[in-house]
């Protein structure tokens, strides 16, 4: 192997790319005061619990599918997705097309009379109109959990990029953004938060569009995009060298034939079934965007309008990671390589996955438009962060704090009770932001949130809509045992029974002083360290002073992992020759120690380890040891929906149903539709889930 | 909500921010092209001011929505007014 100094800088901190003029700083500014103006204005509107949690269920079809999208289309989206575009290639746009599109408009057309009808609040709400109690708290408390935690993940996401782009502290930044989202939905509830979502629609757009258009035109177009990423994706992705990058189904037909290491079964019934369904159909984040609308018409048409919307966001999200793989290049014209958040070389010597973004926004931006895209980012951040707390407010409130801590009370004192704990809910969201540094980026991790919970959430829920035999001890029961099997899949693919040991690494000491060593074609042949300290993690060398003869830590190590590359991280070193000050990160170069150079060794091994998967494990859940932790998560989600299907259906046969007085206006055949009056055919439901059913299968062969 | 209350529909919140920043936008392009930046401090494919026709664009689409849904008697927050609906 030709070692390949994977990034070498000199000078400058990896904390802050870009410089905001005068009128960046206005552009952001102006946001912030807009969209606290509207949370102040809207409260005057917000004096009851139906105004506060539901917003008065007055949203009309175009304010409802703007803001079903635009809670979903927050930093998760623009940077998340594009990191995926970056490290899968197209395969990224399937969450918008297969992962999305069906399972929305199956909400429209098929669940959302039931939502609708029953006049819930919440998704906890119908659980307990239909299978009782005990399956509402279980929902009320783990929706309760995950909200916090996704709401956790876009708040470590804004900090990050704000520390990226404008070296802004990731503190500051974490508690100035999630305050501002806490007054405005503490003040106007649901009314604010989806005003603000319109409004952050927009800005979205607005500041991201520029992006694809202009990246498209610096690579020559789709054509020239793509060549560009054929040439450079063995480089950048040197473990799936043989993967095509450039097709959504073309590469499916194996697991090697593509970069995530999945097939296409893990794809149409992972992400296509299980996954998104769940999502779509049954986080209530989403459905409490709809289910406000002023009637039931609206509420399908904002959905279906949504499912529109979303088909379009990866021209802001896919492409722009795809342009990552294309345009994105070392000064020396060599492409640049991202790595995921979890290598250790990430935020030293390397951008991360996630950095996609913003690194072209750096490339294309000046004044006022970079202020405007750093506006889109913030409002993206911000609108996923209000969808989180108003469903929390929510559900905390109507299935936690009512049934289960304070069950008599009057409409005031919930009202105050919601606006009290969006305050709570953001502090403890803000907690949660730095798990993240254990999951390759932040997409994955909302990922592993939604099997765990989201998933045997949907299992129930469509068999309680669909089949009136379904019992109350079964909705619990199968909620319960899909959510111990998420978990229990999680922990296994992480368990290494005989020890897992992290890639061999040396990391060198402030100040130490190198010689680098290279052929006449300038590829590095030997680091050689003069003086200073090394820090080795299963390097198989003692500690302490080299002492006689200089020591020497090979290209490649051999241990019980197999044989792997010796990562060299340099954060901050002294090159001997010139006495200039460095910083590299390099792997599969040999490294010699001389003498007087001090040694720290340790040997690193787990039994359990979120950051790795084991490839034994993951072939018995994702069919592949080639599966990446997408792949495993969407076969994880798959195997939760079958339990949690399984389960219901077995625990049903044995159990007493409810009787069918009971279940009318909550089950198939049992809820007889409300006659809202004629319409014009451009109003129908119906006639446009068929519009978007058939551009999706128009883009997905266009695409093949 | 109040029903009889002249009420801002959020559209013209969005006109109104997206007519200001597509004027500072296109403000700042004017102004990079009559003192253009250093070579080296440039973006890519300056030579295209994206900020002029980026901020006409924002400007435009702005003003539409500033004057078509302006707060009117009878409007209400989501411009689903006595006279139109949206």
């Amino acid at each position: 192997m030709i070692p390949i100094p994977l990034l070498a800088v000199a000078g400058g901190s990896p904390s802050s790319l870009l410089r905001l003029t005068f009128v960046d700083l206005v552009i952001i500014v102006l946001y912030f005061a807009v969209v606290l103006g509207i949370g102040f204005y809207l409260k005057r509107f917000t004096s009851t619990g139906e105004d506060f949690f539901l917003a008065g269920r007055k949203m009309t079809a175009w304010i409802a599918g703007l803001s079903f999208i635009s809670a979903n289309l927050s930093s998760l989206e623009t940077m998340g997705w594009s990191a995926m575009a970056y490290q899968y290639g197209m395969l990224g746009a399937h969450a918008y097309f297969i992962g999305a599109i069906p399972a929305i408009l199956f909400l429209a057309m098929v669940m959302m009379p039931f939502y609708y009808i029953c006049k819930t609040h919440s998704v906890p709400g119908y659980l307990k109109l239909r299978y009782g109690e005990p399956a509402r708290a279980l929902a009320g408390i783990t929706f309760s959990f995950l909200t916090i935690m996704v709401s956790g993940a876009r708040m470590f996401a804004m900090a990050k990029i704000l520390n990226l782009l404008l070296g802004w502290d990731m503190d500051v930044s974490i508690w100035v953004s999630s305050m501002t989202v806490a007054i405005y939905v503490a003040l106007g509830g649901l009314l604010s938060a989806v005003f603000n979502e319109v409004l952050q629609y927009f800005l979205i757009w607005a500041g991201s569009l520029l992006i694809p258009i202009l990246g498209l035109i610096h690579a020559g177009g789709w054509r020239g995009m793509m060549e560009r990423i054929q040439q450079h994706a063995p480089i950048i992705h040197p473990t799936v060298e043989s993967a095509d990058f450039t097709s959504l189904w073309r590469n499916l037909g194996s697991f090697e034939s593509n970069p995530m290491g999945i097939d296409w079964f893990g794809m149409v019934f992972g992400l296509g079934l299980a996954v998104s369904f769940g999502y779509w159909c049954t986080d209530f984040l989403q459905v409490q965007r709809v289910i406000v609308a002023k009637d039931l018409r609206s509420a399908q048409n904002g959905t279906i309008i949504g499912a529109f919307l979303k088909m379009l966001v990866p021209i802001i999200v896919t492409i722009p990671g795809l342009l990552g793989l294309a345009v994105l290049l070392n000064p020396d014209g060599s492409p640049m390589v991202l790595v995921p958040e979890s290598d250790p070389r990430a935020g030293i010597t390397h951008r991360t996955y996630n950095d996609v973004l913003p690194l072209l926004m750096g490339q294309y931006l000046g004044p006022g438009l970079l202020g405007l895209g750093v506006t889109a980012m913030i409002a993206g951040f911000m609108s996923g962060m209000a969808g989180n707390l108003s469903a929390f407010a929510t559900v905390w409130t109507y299935d936690v704090y009512k049934p289960l801590i304070r069950r008599h009370a009057d409409d005031a004192h919930y009202l105050a009770m919601g606006r009290w704990s969006s305050i709570g809910g953001i502090l403890l969201s803000i907690g949660t932001a730095y798990l993240l540094f254990y999951f390759s980026n932040i997409l994955e991790y909302l990922q592993v949130l939604v099997f765990f919970f989201i998933v045997p959430l949907f299992a129930v829920i469509l068999l309680g809509m669909l089949w009136k035999r379904a019992t109350p001890a079964a909705g619990f029961w199968g909620f319960f045992a899909a959510i111990l099997a998420s978990i229990g899949m999680w922990a296994y693919v992480h368990t290494f029974p005989e020890g897992w040991r992290p890639q061999p690494k040396a990391t060198l000491s402030e100040g130490a002083v190198v010689r680098v060593e290279q052929d006449v074609a300038g590829r590095w042949q030997r680091v050689v360290v003069e003086q200073g300290q090394v820090d080795l993690v299963n390097v198989p060398v003692a500690s302490g002073p080299v002492e006689g003869a200089p020591a020497e830590l090979p290209a490649r190590i051999h241990d019980r992992q197999g044989e792997r590359p010796l990562q060299l991280l340099a954060p901050q070193v002294v090159l001997a020759e010139t006495r200039q000050t460095s910083k590299f990160g390099i792997e599969g170069v040999p490294v010699v120690l001389q003498p007087g150079v001090t040694v720290r060794a340790q040997t690193v091994e787990q039994k359990f380890a979120p950051a790795a998967f084991n490839p034994e494990h993951a072939r018995v859940i994702a069919r592949s040891e080639k599966a990446k932790p997408m792949a495993i998560n969407m076969y994880s989600a798959w195997w939760s929906f079958v339990v949690g299907i399984g389960v219901t259906v077995v625990v049903s046969l044995f159990t007493r149903p409810k009787p069918e007085s009971e279940l009318r206006n909550l089950v198939m055949g049992l809820t007889t539709l409300p006659d809202e009056g004629p319409c014009p055919w451009y109003e129908k439901p119906a006639l446009w889930a068929t519009v978007v059913a058939v551009i999706l299968v128009a883009v997905n062969i266009i695409f093949w | 909500m109040r029903a009889h209350e002249r009420q801002i529909p959020i559209w013209f919140f969005i006109g109104v921010v997206l007519a200001i920043y597509g004027v500072l936008i296109l403000l700042s392009g004017v102004y990079e092209v009559l003192r253009p930046p250093p070579e080296e401090h440039r973006v890519a494919l300056w030579h295209l001011h994206a900020p002029i026709w980026w901020g006409a664009f924002l400007l435009a689409v702005g003003l539409f929505y500033a004057i078509r849904f302006r707060p009117r008697e009878g409007e209400t927050l989501t411009g689903h007014g006595s006279s139109r609906s949206r």
